[in-house]
């Protein structure tokens, strides 16, 4: 059977038009419960909350590790002699201000914290995200003769001081992230999170 | 600028030329009715299967001790997941719902006969592997039902004589259906059973479209041609089909989401409420019914509560319950009648398909209830009246009188 | 024409009868139809019922019956309970927000106890619906050959104590006179006084000592309860209706569009 032409073309343009715009509508709105499923769920949300680290028995030049969605978090409580020391080493250090944008803002200070005394990175070498070891002994070591307190890392000898700052001329390009956190207390410190969300 | 891509690509490959013979040049008879849209819906159907069984294989967990959670898990923890569940419980009702309607019309307007015989083979092989697909999918939630109708129909190989037992521990992995038997299960409902799904598919649609399809008037469009080639009472595929296909698939796609939003358990129908407690071995439930598509063949499987001589009556029943399936596959060859459609056959031919629905219906009904004496008696009588529709059909096809079949179609 | 009537009959009720109720042996009020449970209807819009059955349930039951599907934090939200108002009255111990409601009692240990399993209830009301849940919940009462003392008209032989005792009281067993149906349908009356017609009938259960709660406060709490835990079944409900509505709009939109096409070009073919 030949078809006869269409009597009115326009209208059969605009038909063609108007289902195709709504049957494209109707093929994205069934894609969306496809894609939005790929968000992490709720297990995922759950596990990735903010952890919480209880650092009243933390003594001065002391380090705890606590984990946050499968990052390794250090927290360094400072001795005065460690603090003083931070300022000892400034042109060796890439970055010594933290221009670079590896902290929130309540860490873009000198010792790249919110509260002085206490200093929380996240432990992973900027290079290719080794964790750093911790090494506050100041003096001669295999690596630095001159060691002023700091994190090195072994995998390709990255060298970051007591504040997550880099050395210049390691293959590490920027200072150690800082992770949102805030204090739930004086003793409990909340990582993950920038301030309390209720 | 596309001209050169595409014929870049005819040159290599027959991109132009496939699309003329399946799509737009393909020859659909005028003249088909609501009956000739299973086909398209099926297809619809078994790619929202697919990519709904996809997504939710993506976090369903294969074990016995995490399945049950795992889906919980995807309808309250994964964003959405519940849509995507619901799609795929919901979209596998609507498959055999469909596949019924597809399988009826094809009885109704004679679509086995020459030279459609292995088209509807295929499409019989397609049904069977549905049925495993369908029963596999089931046990995955690892629900009461989910064991216990695996129990009951994994059991039936069990009644096999000789080797029965050992071929059902063979088939279970194990010495009763535990983890192992799911994980197995699992492989076939989500790589075998789809290849062979898709592959079949795709060959009942070339063997389709290399004699033609049918239409309600049983009529042979070949006969009657014009100039080029292309039967007169035919309409390109594209755009014609395809625009009537698309909205049937608006009114599809309204129903299946009205079920998936508002009433996605069916009343129990489509979710079994029993499916809501997780499996355990050691307590059986009061009913054990298993989904309704399976349900006329379950009452079958009942309905034989006699032995034949060393014949156990549970293992008739196996053999009525696959004899009612399998018999579907021979009909091209029972049918003696010289017309296709229902339209211009006999008398005989429109009463026994009449009391085939019907009995298909009441089995369907009587395999969902408790048995009782009146209802395994009636469970008999349909059962021999539905193969009766088939053992019979060689002789009433024959001797009927039917009408004389038009050359064209009118519409 | 009365035989046949009564060969269809026997033959509908054979073929159609339901098998018991579902409701054991609970009787209502109107002592007619035994294992017929009472009718509860959920609402997951009514956010105060879902509070109060929160409540009742993290106080008294949720020390065995864990809702390991569910988590506290959307439990919360979906009821409208700020999280710190939530972890200081719902939650003991030192469950996260973000965690599985599952419940610190050792499965073993408790079979050994109770000599089953307390089960986890999260999809309890799918499992047995809402009318069944509610008909239990209202139906313990004293029996001295159970080892808690109590057993459950809807659930026989039930393994729990009646943990809710404080609040409901305690029922007995108890006989009513009941009024009697009549061949007509109505009730039987005495043709000189007018006065019904009543027989003995035992089964019902009657509060021998109060709780807290009234009857109709306890029916009112365990409506709550049952909420609740139609909620933790079905959380989304509320959500899937409402999506539905925009869902089931557009299909329309674009059937009537596909209809006009598809009727556009069916005027080529005639």
């Amino acid at each position: 059977m030949q078809p006869k032409p269409p009597s009115n073309p326009g209208r059969r343009k605009f038909l063609i038009a108007a289902t195709s715009i709504v049957g494209t509508g109707a093929v994205i709105g069934a894609a969306i419960p496809f894609v939005t499923a790929f968000n992490p769920s709720e297990q995922a949300k759950a596990a990735g909350a903010p952890a919480k680290a209880d650092i009243s028995k933390l003594t001065k030049g002391e380090m705890m590790l606590v984990e946050w969605r499968g990052i390794p978090i250090y927290i360094f409580r400072h001795t005065e002699e460690s603090l003083t020391n931070l300022n000892k080493n400034l042109s060796r250090l890439s970055d010594p201000d933290s221009e670079e944008d590896q902290q929130p803002d309540y860490a873009k200070n000198s010792n790249r914290s919110r509260k002085e005394e206490i200093v929380v990175l996240e432990a992973v070498c900027t290079h290719l995200s080794c964790a750093p070891k911790f090494y506050p002994e100041l003096g001669t070591t295999d690596f630095d003769s001159d060691w002023q307190g700091g994190f090195f890392c072994p995998c390709h000898g990255s060298m970051f001081d007591l504040a997550g700052r880099v050395y210049s001329g390691v293959p590490a390009p920027t200072n150690l992230p800082v992770p949102p956190h805030y204090y739930e207390s004086e003793d409990v410190l909340v990582i993950g999170e920038d301030e309390e969300v209720t | 600028m596309f001209t050169r891509l595409l014929n870049w690509v005819d040159d290599r490959f027959p991109l132009t030329d496939t699309f003329e013979r399946h799509l737009s040049k393909y020859p659909a008879p005028i003249g088909q009715n609501f009956w000739y849209l299973a086909g398209v819906l099926l297809i619809v159907v078994l790619v929202i299967q697919l990519i709904s069984g996809i997504w939710l294989l993506m976090n369903y967990v294969a074990t016995d001790e995490e399945a049950f959670a795992s889906i919980q898990y995807i309808m309250r923890d994964v964003d959405y997941g519940w849509i995507i569940r619901y799609m795929h419980t919901t979209g596998s009702s609507m498959f055999f719902l469909l596949i019924y309607l597809h399988m009826f019309r094809g009885l109704l307007y004679g679509s086995y006969q020459k030279p459609r015989e292995l088209l509807w083979v295929l499409g019989w092989l397609t049904y069977i592997i549905l049925v495993a697909e369908g029963f596999t999918g089931y046990v995955l939630p690892w629900g009461q039902m989910s064991f216990w109708a695996a129990q009951v129909i994994l059991s039936l190989i069990g009644s096999i004589p000789i080797f029965g037992e050992e071929l059902l521990t063979w088939i279970r992995g194990d010495y009763l259906i535990s983890g192992i038997t799911l994980s197995r299960l699992f492989a076939f409902h989500v790589v075998l059973l789809p290849l062979a799904l898709i592959a079949v598919v795709f060959v009942h649609i070339v063997a389709l479209h290399e004699v033609g399809s049918n239409n309600p008037e049983g009529i042979d469009i070949k006969k009657h041609l014009d100039e080029d080639g292309v039967p007169l009472d035919s309409v390109p595929f594209f755009p014609y089909d395809v625009v009537k296909d698309l909205f049937a698939i608006g009114i599809f796609l309204i129903i299946f989401c009205f079920i998936i939003f508002f009433f996605p358990d069916g009343g129990g129908y489509l979710i079994e409420y029993i499916n809501y407690e997780e499996a355990n071995n050691l307590k059986t439930p009061d009913h054990i019914v298993p989904a309704w598509y399976y349900t006329p063949y379950y009452a079958m499987l009942r309905a034989i509560t006699f032995p034949i001589g060393p014949l156990t009556a549970k293992f008739l029943g196996f053999v009525v319950m696959g004899g009612a399936m399998v018999i579907i596959a021979f009909v091209p060859w029972l049918d003696k009648s010289p017309v296709k459609s229902i339209r211009y056959k006999g008398l005989y031919s429109k009463v026994a398909l009449f009391i085939l629905v019907v009995s298909f219906i009441v089995l369907g009904y009587l395999g969902m209830v408790t048995p009782n004496p009146l209802r395994t008696l009636m469970a008999q009588v349909f059962t021999a009246l539905y193969f009766l529709y088939f053992i019979l059909m060689p002789f009433y096809t024959k001797y009927e009188k039917c009408k004389a079949v038009p050359e064209r179609i009118k519409i | 024409m009365k035989f046949l009537t009564l060969i269809l009959a026997f033959i509908s009720l054979q073929l159609f009868s339901a098998e018991g109720g579902p409701c054991g042996h609970f009787l209502s009020e109107d002592g007619l139809e035994e294992g017929k449970c009472e009718e509860f209807k959920a609402d997951h819009t009514d956010k105060e019922s879902l509070q109060k059955g929160a409540q009742i349930f993290m106080n008294y039951c949720y020390g065995c019956h864990s809702l390991k599907y569910g988590r506290y934090n959307r439990v919360a939200r979906d009821l409208g309970i700020p999280e710190d108002l939530f972890q200081e009255n719902l939650m003991f111990g030192d469950q996260k927000m973000g965690d599985l409601m599952a419940i610190g009692m050792d499965q073993l240990e408790a079979k050994e106890w109770f000599g089953i399993a307390p089960p986890d209830l999260t999809l309890e009301t799918s499992l047995r619906g809402t009318d069944w849940v509610y008909t239990y919940l209202i139906s313990f009462y004293e029996d001295n050959s159970r080892p808690f003392g109590v057993n459950n008209k809807v659930y026989e032989n039930v393994g729990m104590p009646h943990v809710l005792e404080d609040l409901q009281g305690l029922q007995v067993p108890a006989c009513k006179q009941v009024p009697q149906l009549a061949a007509n349908g109505g009730l039987k009356q005495d043709p000189l006084s007018g006065e019904l017609i009543t027989e003995e009938l035992c089964g019902f259960l009657e509060i021998e000592q109060e709780g807290q709660m009234t009857s109709k406060q306890f029916q009112a709490s365990m409506k709550d309860l049952t909420n609740f835990l139609s909620y933790m079944s079905d959380p989304i409900r509320e959500e899937r209706k409402y999506i539905g509505k925009f869902v089931i709009l557009y299909l329309l939109i674009f059937t009537v569009l596909s209809y006009l096409l598809y009727r556009e070009f069916k005027k080529d073919v005639h």
